[in-house]
């Protein structure tokens, strides 16, 4: 079992408390309507699914319940940083993965 | 208007009887106790931050602004959940009457009815409760007064530890007979 | 009476307390605080069990976790029963029973031995190149034949009367093992004041130092001083000591999982103690103290009973007082099994010759086996022993051939060095590095924030095993505490090593006589019958890999992990491929290190407890009433409340009829509800549901429709506008969870600029709805505060006030297409106001009507049921609810998803009604339809049935269907071809009864 840094509860918590949800950083469009067949599909059907380096996000379902953003390596399963929503995708990552 | 109407009738039946779930609920083991607590009030409290210093007014108590923290105050408490969301539990009195009269913007919603309360009290009670909680519940990690939505075996509760060895758990109603019957068989096994 | 080989004054037990026990049908004595194993050994019991393959008998190879021969079958009473226990980890309690495994019809005369004559036929691989063909043979002959022939044990066949506990611990230092240093970095850890953990799979602490008579520590015995040291951590608040626990699992971030056996050992463990403890403990740094295993000698015919390890023979003397033998040999390629010789020398046992592969090896205890006149013969290889049930021999030879001589023995003890137990820092995901001048895998790389001390990191000796782990449990708990709380500095002092062993070295691979030139049975790995030729062959026939070389072998892979078998099995693939060792590598330790019971993982997770039951503030009502319960997810629901004499069909047809009728009481607390909150509520609930909800007056309700991004239906439910910035929205029942995540999730991370709240209020409310033409009449006399009349109350509108003097939200809606109410009341409240519209419900005939009735009504009017007419590929229009859908909105999540190309087409699949022909057949759910029967087969489907009754209102069968084209195919008739014939049945409007709808205020 994972331990998660929630960064609105401020510490690591057991991974039974959170939940996964897809990748982050996929904006919704404003004007939703208006876009195109491509658009739509990189929006809603495309992800990247790396190896290595993963942005993701995760809701704390069981916990403070908000929703907020993980970097991943998902070779070594480890969690390189956590963020709120919102928050724009880290320029720098703080230790590189193994 | 429906409280006015209300008072004018008067033929007013007798009002439902209330049949809380698991009323009255007890067990006792070697190290530790558990009691399902009598109904109370509560409400699910929303707030931006600027909101926080009238609700806290209105309320009696401060809202807390640290994760995993609560206040308590002449009888109510409010536990911090998220960073705007508390849950507000009175033995008495409705707090939601207290916020109807604040006019920052906020949300109030009444769950009195859907949370039940089981305490857990004695030297084992971490260790029981930790029989399905991953938490550190160990009192530098989850002092008096910590708070937190987490899990017991395979339901949501809000813990909140009320003293050294006594923790209440708050759970859903549909959940709380399984949330007893969790803790009756790991208090059976806690002071191992 | 004392039992034979058991040698009084010896070991550590009080041989006066005895404990009976039976061995196949057959009593013995023991002691109280022997193994199976040495009670066995005591009455000079060797022969334990039959091998997995050739069906070889086999005695004991260990005296610990490790071994791979000695699995009997432990027997309480008929449902406890438990196969494949390790009789060598078994502890003895008085009344024990257990059988032998593997043998048919006894342990003696097997006669599926014939395989081991026969064994030229069963080589490596011989399952691989066998059982391929033809595919008839796996069912009737390969599968329930060999399986029969084969596998390991017979389980159980009554549910496990015991029960299985299981806790959550945190710590700051987690020493796994309790050896001499797993002791030494406990105590250096414990004594700074953080929180320690301490565990060992033995009964008894100690690891090595239970057989090393040469040990002194702090001036005492090395047993007894770890015995003291054990006792002060555990005086300790801040340790937790657990003995008989094996930690199975190494996980990320230090998650390792523990299971600590309570009871196996006790005679009468009573209902109160569980069977076993799961422990899963995160840990701020793990310290692995794992020890050593003993190599066994690769020689022909070297897994006859009475060949064991000879660190295990001098367990069993020097702990359990027992000798293996009267006249034992020794076969070694190292110092240590020297010592087991001179222990049980000077116990009084016969030792008949050492053997010692190395050509003119020094030291003290070569010189004191000397001393002690036991004969010593260097550069020499037993090539072969003799004897079948019981070893009567061994046969030496000059390791580079020569003269052969036959030494008669009852017990040939063999040590080919030792093996670092790095399996739980493998699986922490630790790289091992191979120590060439030792010729040890040892840690390498780690992964996690842990460190391994002692014989598991490749330490020789005492003295510098309880330096490197003193240290290590102080520096533990100093990074821990930098994480943590805070440490003190440490109060203690370090032990003090005053005697102590020290091994060498040792051997790899097969020795002498067992050679690429022979073809004799020198066995690698004992539990599953691999043979050092086995892996040879393996290579020849192109494994390269040791990863292939381990499948097609199955070497390391039998319910011992080839603890002992493992570092034998790579020298020899490596030397046949020509390689050095670490360029063919090791395979991967996996979790779990020991066999873990399903019992342990899965916990308090049974019966009730298996997953949560939610019952209805009305349930007990309804089960007072006799209804019948059906699952809906987690919730029980009443289904239907037959009286006397009724059948399901009966019931629910009378519910049906009465609800059109008079009126019918239902329960539907478990609906979702959520309480959307806040100045921009309106806004939210725009987004989210299709519908335009701004312009929705408080006090009037809509039905709302909720779509996913892809533009299919998600959910729906009837939401109530309570106030300007408040509304009562309501969920399927199943859908509860996942439309409030859904929710949360657009809020949180899409809108977050509304300033709006979510709070679940689903068992806040307890909901009754009253339907049919009498409902104003039964709710009317008990409501305050609410005029009822169509005027003030029309149909879809909500107000709140109070009934039987309790808060209520009441809703003028109808999920049955008559006038109805849905009574919202404070949970606690439900049953009392249930009851009291009951008793006006009986002046006006009303029933109460289940799950099933509200099916069949809701169905006669077409309204559909989402996860039953819709499956995630449906939308609006698909479902005939494009009016539900705001034309004039901009945005809504499934907006730009619903107007897709493949969602626009001609000829999606749209909701329908069905009439069959025949208006007493009653179509299956989920049936197929066709639109031309005598097409050839596979036929092309069209459709198919999603919800289909008998409608005793309508006096016909009636059905939805989803069908391509539906509603151009109106009159159409198609075609639903079942098993015993073809249906015809004609494609209709979804609404089967008062297609007007005049009844909602009928």
């Amino acid at each position: 079992m994972l331990l998660i840094r929630c960064p609105y509860c401020e510490e690591e918590r057991p991974e039974l408390e959170f939940r996964n949800a897809g990748e982050a950083h996929i904006a919704r469009s404003a004007d939703m309507a208006a876009t195109s067949d491509d658009d739509f599909e990189k929006f809603f059907f495309i992800r990247s699914n790396p190896k290595g380096i993963i942005y993701e996000r995760w809701r704390h379902m069981h916990g403070c319940a908000r929703f907020f953003n993980a970097v991943r390596d998902t070779v070594s399963d480890r969690f390189l940083m956590t963020y709120k929503a919102g928050e724009p995708k880290p320029a720098k990552l703080p230790g590189a993965s193994k | 208007m429906a409280k006015a109407d209300a008072k004018k009738s008067a033929a007013a039946p007798m009002p439902a009887e209330r049949r809380a779930a698991l009323a009255g609920q007890e067990l006792s083991t070697t190290g530790v106790a558990l009691a399902v607590l009598p109904p109370a009030e509560r409400i699910s409290l929303r707030a931006p931050d600027a909101s926080v210093a009238a609700l806290s007014k209105a309320l009696g108590v401060t809202l807390p602004r640290k994760p995993k923290t609560s206040a308590a105050k002449a009888g109510r408490t409010a536990l911090w959940l998220g960073p705007d969301e508390w849950l507000v539990i009175d033995e008495a009195k409705d707090p939601l009457a207290d916020c109807a009269k604040v006019t920052v913007l906020h949300s109030a919603v009444g769950i009195s009815h859907r949370n039940v309360a089981i305490s857990v009290t004695g030297p084992a009670a971490a260790a029981t409760i930790n029989s399905g909680c991953p938490q550190d519940l160990s009192l530098d990690a989850f002092p008096v007064g910590a708070a937190s939505r987490t899990i017991l075996g395979k339901v949501e509760i809000v813990l909140l530890r009320t003293a050294p060895d006594a923790f209440r758990v708050e759970c859903w109603r549909s959940f709380s007979d399984y949330v007893f019957t969790f803790l009756s068989e790991a208090a059976g096994d806690a002071t191992a | 009476m004392i039992a034979a080989f058991r040698i009084p004054g010896a070991g550590r037990l009080k041989q006066a307390e005895t404990a009976r026990f039976s061995f196949d049908g057959q009593s013995y004595a023991g002691v109280e605080g022997d193994t199976l194993a040495s009670a066995l050994l005591a009455n000079g019991v060797h022969l334990v069990g039959r091998s997995f393959k050739y069906h070889r008998p086999r005695g004991f190879l260990s005296a610990g976790a490790e071994e791979p021969n000695a699995l009997v079958e432990i027997k309480r009473d008929s449902a406890r029963k438990t196969p494949n226990v390790r009789a060598t980890v078994q502890e003895l309690y008085d009344g024990l029973t257990a059988q032998s495994q593997n043998r048919w019809p006894s342990l003696s005369f097997d006669v599926s031995a014939v395989g081991d004559i026969a064994s030229p036929l069963l080589s490596a691989g011989f399952y691989y190149k066998t059982f391929m063909w033809p595919k008839s043979a796996w069912k009737n002959l390969y599968e329930p034949k060999i399986r029969a022939a084969a596998g390991l044990g017979v389980a159980p066949d009554q549910p496990d009367p015991d029960h299985y506990s299981a806790r959550y611990a945190h710590c700051d230092v987690l020493v796994l093992g309790g050896g001499a240093a797993g002791i030494a970095s406990a105590l250096a850890a414990a004594e700074t004041g953080v929180r320690v953990i301490l565990a060992d799979e033995q009964a008894d602490f100690g690891g090595s130092l239970r057989f090393e008579s040469g040990a002194k520590i702090d001036g005492q015995d090395g047993f007894a001083w770890a015995q003291g040291a054990v006792a002060t951590l555990k005086a300790m608040d801040n340790v937790r000591v657990l003995s008989r626990t094996t930690a199975f699992g190494y996980y990320a971030q230090n998650f390792v999982g523990l299971v600590e056996r309570v009871s196996d050992h006790l005679q009468n463990p009573g209902r109160g103690l569980p069977r076993e403890r799961l422990w899963q403990v995160r840990a701020s740094r793990v310290v692995l103290a794992t020890g050593a295993i003993e190599r066994h000698m690769v020689f022909a015919d070297n897994d006859r009973p009475g060949i064991m390890l000879a660190s295990a023979a001098r367990i069993y003397l020097n702990h359990y007082g027992v000798a293996v033998g009267r006249n034992v040999g020794v076969y070694t390629a190292n110092d240590s099994a020297y010592a087991a010789a001179i222990d049980l020398k000077k116990a009084g046992v016969g030792v008949a010759a050492i053997v010692d592969l190395r050509d003119n090896p020094t030291g003290p205890v070569i010189d004191e086996a000397r001393a002690l006149g036991i004969e010593i013969n260097f550069g020499r290889a037993v090539i072969r022993a003799g004897g079948k049930l019981r070893v009567s021999s061994m046969t030496v030879q000059p390791k580079n051939g020569g003269g052969e001589r036959t030494i008669p023995v009852d017990a040939i003890l063999m040590s080919a060095g030792w093996t670092p137990s790095v399996h739980l820092f493998s699986q922490s995901r630790g790289k091992v590095a191979f120590n060439d001048e030792t010729k040890r895998f040892v840690p390498g790389t780690y992964a996690q924030d842990c460190v391994s001390v002692g014989a598991c990191n490749g330490t020789d000796g005492l003295s510098a095993t309880i330096d490197e782990a003193y240290s290590a449990g102080a520096k533990a708990a100093k990074e821990a505490a930098v994480k943590n709380a805070g440490a003190n500095a440490a109060k203690g002092a370090k032990p003090k090593v005053d005697a102590s062993e020290s091994w060498s070295r040792g051997m790899l691979g097969a020795a002498p006589g067992a050679g690429a030139d022979t073809t004799v049975k020198a066995f690698v790995d004992f539990q599953n019958d691999v043979t050092a030729k086995d892996i040879r062959q393996a290579v020849h026939e192109g494994m390269r890999s040791i990863e292939h070389v381990k499948r097609f072998t199955t070497n390391g892979m039998a319910t011992d992990q080839g603890k002992t078998s493992n570092m034998h099995g790579l020298a020899i693939a490596a030397e046949t491929l020509g390689k050095p060792i670490p360029q063919v590598g090791l395979t991967t330790f996996r979790a779990p290190y020991t066999p873990v019971t399903f019992g342990s993982i899965v916990g308090h997770a049974r019966g009730p407890l298996f997953d949560p039951t939610r019952k209805t503030a009305i349930h007990p009502w309804a089960e007072r009433q006799g209804a019948v319960f059906e699952d809906v997810g987690q919730w029980k629901r009443a289904w239907y409340f037959p009286k006397a004499g009724e059948d399901m069909h009966a019931a629910v047809d009378r519910e049906c009829v009465t609800v059109r009728k008079t009126a019918g009481l239902f329960d539907a607390s478990t609906l979702g509800k959520i309480e959307v909150v806040g100045p921009d509520a309106a806004r939210f609930m725009e987004l989210l549901y299709t519908n335009p909800w701004e312009k929705l007056e408080p006090g009037r309700c809509r039905y709302g429709i909720m779509l996913r991004e892809d533009g299919f239906i998600y959910d729906d439910g009837v939401v109530g506008r309570l106030a300007p910035d408040r509304f009562h929205v309501t969920t399927t029942t199943g859908g509860a969870p996942r439309v409030m995540n859904h929710m949360e999730d657009y809020l949180q991370t899409e809108f977050p600029h509304l300033n709006v709240w979510l709070t679940s209020i689903t068992e806040q409310w307890a909901v009754i709805a009253v339907q049919g033409p009498k409902s104003r009449d039964i709710i009317a006399p008990l409501v305050e505060g609410i005029d009822m009349s169509d005027e003030a109350l029309p149909h879809m509108s909500v107000r709140e006030g109070k009934i039987c003097g309790v808060p209520t939200r009441l809703f003028r809606m109808s999920f049955t297409g008559e006038r109805g109410f849905e009574v919202n009341v404070p949970a606690d409240h439900g049953q009392a106001v249930w009851e009291a519209l009951w008793a006006e419900g009986q002046k006006h005939g009303a029933c109460a009507y289940g799950t099933e009735a509200m099916h069949v009504l809701r169905a006669e009017k077409g309204y559909i049921i989402v996860g039953q007419d819709t499956d995630g590929t449906v939308t609006p229009n698909d479902a005939g609810l494009d009016w539900a859908v705001g034309k004039k909105k901009t945005d809504f999540v499934g907006i730009r998803g619903m107007a897709r190309p493949d969602l626009v087409a001609k000829g999606r699949k749209q909701l329908v009604g069905l009439k069959t022909k025949d208006p007493k057949v009653v179509l299956e759910e989920g049936a197929q339809i066709v639109g031309d029967p005598k097409q050839a087969i596979p036929m092309t489907m069209i459709g198919h049935v999603t919800s289909s009754y008998w409608s005793e209102n309508c006096g016909r069968s009636i059905a939805l269907a989803l069908v391509a084209g539906g509603r151009d195919r109106m009159g159409e008739t198609l075609y639903v071809p079942m098993p015993n014939g073809t249906i015809e049945v004609e494609v209709t409007g979804m609404v089967f009864f008062d297609e007007k709808g005049e009844r909602l205020n009928g």
